[in-house]
């Protein structure tokens, strides 16, 4: 795996302006992603996942607003590129799959149609014949049976996994360097949710491309990512190698969610539960956010805000325990 | 192994089939048939937690439902306490209601937005004329103090609560009518991982509390596995596996269970993914294939399985463990 730098966010801020208040859904993020790497964003709902992803694409719509930081992608800054730039930059060279592909199709286009138009928007030298033909190769490679019928198809006449293939296939057929691939397989049953990511796998490999997989489900991200970040109220908390992270997990979240997991508990016991509910984004951050759910809360982590550590190599973690064994970052 | 508490059996389905016609055109003539559930027996004893797995479309929430009486039943029966409960109406039905309560996947649309916690909680005691004037209120409170709310929560509208609460408040519905079943349809599918542990470990204790039975609905094998005393896999309308959680995930008789263990993804990076892909989509329930309905997709299909229909017949090394399959094999 080479280790050239693809996509580099620092302190990326993003707010909301609702009429409850400032939602206050990204603090300072930073993350970095190499070629061909796959990247895992981990956590619950509302820890600012999707908005991350959104982001990147500059799909942030009013109230919402990015307010500082920098995406720097292949040594552009996308907050600085202007709207026509950043509208070819989406699809060609960033692609992002929804979670739900049913709501995501254009129920009313027929499927090969659907992956032609991308092409032909991205590439205006194509005809239609030479695209809607690379549509059905695509679909192909996709690994759905008699693609040259099946493109005929409108998305309502295709099953769950099916349209997930076809939004692959649809994401996939300009060679984006990065693919996003927002809870690709949260809708899906798990049989198909295993052909997915073995699909989403060898396809990676086959065209080369870097995926930033936003999932809940610690299962899979353990199968498909190289690295993982987990993000926690605006903030990610923990990144590192998958091993690392899931392994030897050093942030007391990422310690709490593994433990919270019923996967392999001992029925016997009562499962671990983080005390406390998730905290409001509506205040500004002054100290850490986990702070009031923490079995190790101290003084300084209600008052201030922890820096990064690292732990050991490209593993790091923002939590002021770290401070005596590890040099802040 | 988790102890098998056994004190009588509580629900016993034999035979049940419910199919849902389809009609087309101007005659509205019967086209095909969808077969949700295609002959299912199974008992549930007094006291035990019953998991009922497998993907969306198997039938699993069409037999909870026809348990709770909210579906049309085709043929079989379904005994509670010994007594029939199909076809019920009146006064009978309103008993059964109260005896076999439900719990939805989405508290998000099984509690009324415009009613108060209290309102939600309370129309059950009403309605089956269980307490009057204060003691409703008494009983209420005492109820959602059990599921951890407190006073203040008592006029809040249920719009105003997130979904884990909402769940733990359509719980008190349920249990404030002293419920002996509760028929639990994706009650964490829902919820994040942290709230669903919540959910979880409440729903132990009451069950251990109120000595209730469980019959537990989920396509998450973690889950299952985590709550169940006994579990029933299910595909295509037909009870594939049946046996103790402990013999189903260690010794699975049936290659649907097998595969589909296999298919859920490792936490542990160190275990190296051996799961098995199958191929092709679920079939649909509209008029299914003869033979094992497995076998379109089962890689070990011989002749015999796309004709004869498989019986669930004893299997593995105890009394209770039974598998569907012509040839089954040991993992």
């Amino acid at each position: 795996m080479s280790s050239e730098l693809l996509l580099k966010v620092q302190d990326l801020k993003v707010r909301f302006y609702t009429l409850r208040g400032v939602v206050h859904a990204l603090e300072r993020v930073s993350f970095h992603m190499n070629r061909q790497e796959t990247l895992g964003l981990a956590g619950e709902t509302g820890c600012g996942k999707s908005v991350t992803a959104r982001a990147i694409l500059r799909l942030i719509d009013p109230p919402g607003r990015i307010e500082d930081g920098t995406i720097h992608f292949e040594g552009r800054n996308l907050l600085e590129v202007d709207e026509s730039e950043m509208r070819k930059i989406r699809g060609s060279e960033i692609s992002m799959i929804m979670q739900e592909p049913k709501v995501s199709l254009n129920p009313v286009i027929r499927a090969g149609k659907q992956i032609a138009e991308t092409l032909l928007i991205h590439d205006r030298s194509l005809n239609q014949t030479s695209a809607r033909k690379q549509a059905v190769d695509m679909l192909a490679q996709v690994g759905i049976p008699d693609p040259a019928k099946m493109s005929r198809r409108y998305p309502h006449e295709l099953s769950g996994g099916m349209s997930q293939r076809v939004m692959i296939a649809m994401m996939l057929v300009t060679r984006p360097r990065l693919l996003i691939a927002d809870e690709p397989t949260s809708a899906l049953d798990v049989t198909i949710q295993a052909q997915i990511l073995e699909l989403i796998k060898s396809l990676v490999r086959e065209i080369q491309t870097s995926v930033l997989m936003i999932t809940h489900d610690l299962g899979v991200m353990a199968e498909t990512c190289d690295r993982m970040a987990v993000m926690y109220a605006g903030n990610v908390v923990e990144m590192g190698s998958v091993h690392a992270v899931l392994k030897n997990p050093q942030h007391p979240y990422t310690q709490s969610l593994l433990q919270t997991v019923p996967d392999n508990a001992n029925p016997e016991q009562p499962l671990f539960s983080i005390r406390g509910n998730v905290p409001s984004l509506l205040e500004p951050q002054t100290n850490c956010m986990f702070a009031p759910r923490c079995e190790y809360t101290m003084d300084r982590c209600k008052q201030q805000i922890p820096p990064t550590y690292a732990v050991d190599g490209d593993h790091q973690a923002a939590c002021f325990l770290m401070e005596n064994k590890h040099e802040c970052r | 192994m988790m102890d098998h508490p056994s004190d009588g059996t509580l629900l016993t389905i034999e035979a049940l089939y419910v199919h849902f016609p389809i009609r087309e055109g101007v005659m509205s003539r019967r086209r095909s048939t969808v077969k949700a559930v295609n002959g299912v027996s199974l008992t549930l004893e007094r006291g035990e937690v019953f998991g009922l797995v497998g993907e969306s479309g198997c039938g699993k929430t069409t037999l909870g439902r026809a348990v709770v009486g909210l579906g049309p039943i085709t043929s079989g029966s379904i005994y509670f306490n010994g007594r029939s409960i199909i076809g019920l109406t009146g006064q009978e039905a309103r008993e059964r209601a109260r005896h076999i309560q439900v719990i939805f996947q989405d508290p998000h649309s099984s509690l009324h937005p415009r009613k108060t916690a209290c309102d939600l909680v309370g129309v059950g005691l009403k309605l089956h004329g269980l307490a009057k004037g204060y003691e409703v209120d008494e009983q209420v409170l005492a109820m959602l103090k059990r599921v951890g709310f407190s006073v203040e929560h008592l006029y809040r509208y249920a719009h105003e609560f997130s979904g884990g609460q909402r769940q733990r408040i359509a719980l008190a519905r349920a249990l404030v009518l002293h419920p002996e079943l509760l028929i639990l349809d994706e009650p964490t599918s829902a919820l994040d991982v942290s709230v669903q542990a919540q959910i979880l470990n409440l729903l132990k204790e009451l069950q251990r509390e109120f000595h209730l039975t469980y019959l537990f609905i989920s396509h998450d094998l973690g889950v299952v596995r985590y709550m169940s005393h006994r579990i029933g896999v299910m595909y295509l309308g037909h009870i594939v596996e049946i046996g103790s959680t402990d013999e189903v995930f260690r010794q699975s008789q049936h290659p649907y269970t097998h595969i589909l263990l296999s298919s859920l993804p490792s936490m542990d990076p160190d275990v190296p993914p051996n799961r098995i892909v199958l191929e092709g989509d679920p079939p649909t329930p509209i008029d299914p294939p003869p033979g094992c309905p497995f076998a379109p997709r089962c890689p070990e299909a011989q002749d015999r399985c796309r004709l004869e229909d498989p019986e669930l017949t004893l299997r593995g090394n105890t009394p209770n463990h039974l598998s569907a399959c012509h040839y089954p094999h040991i993992s």
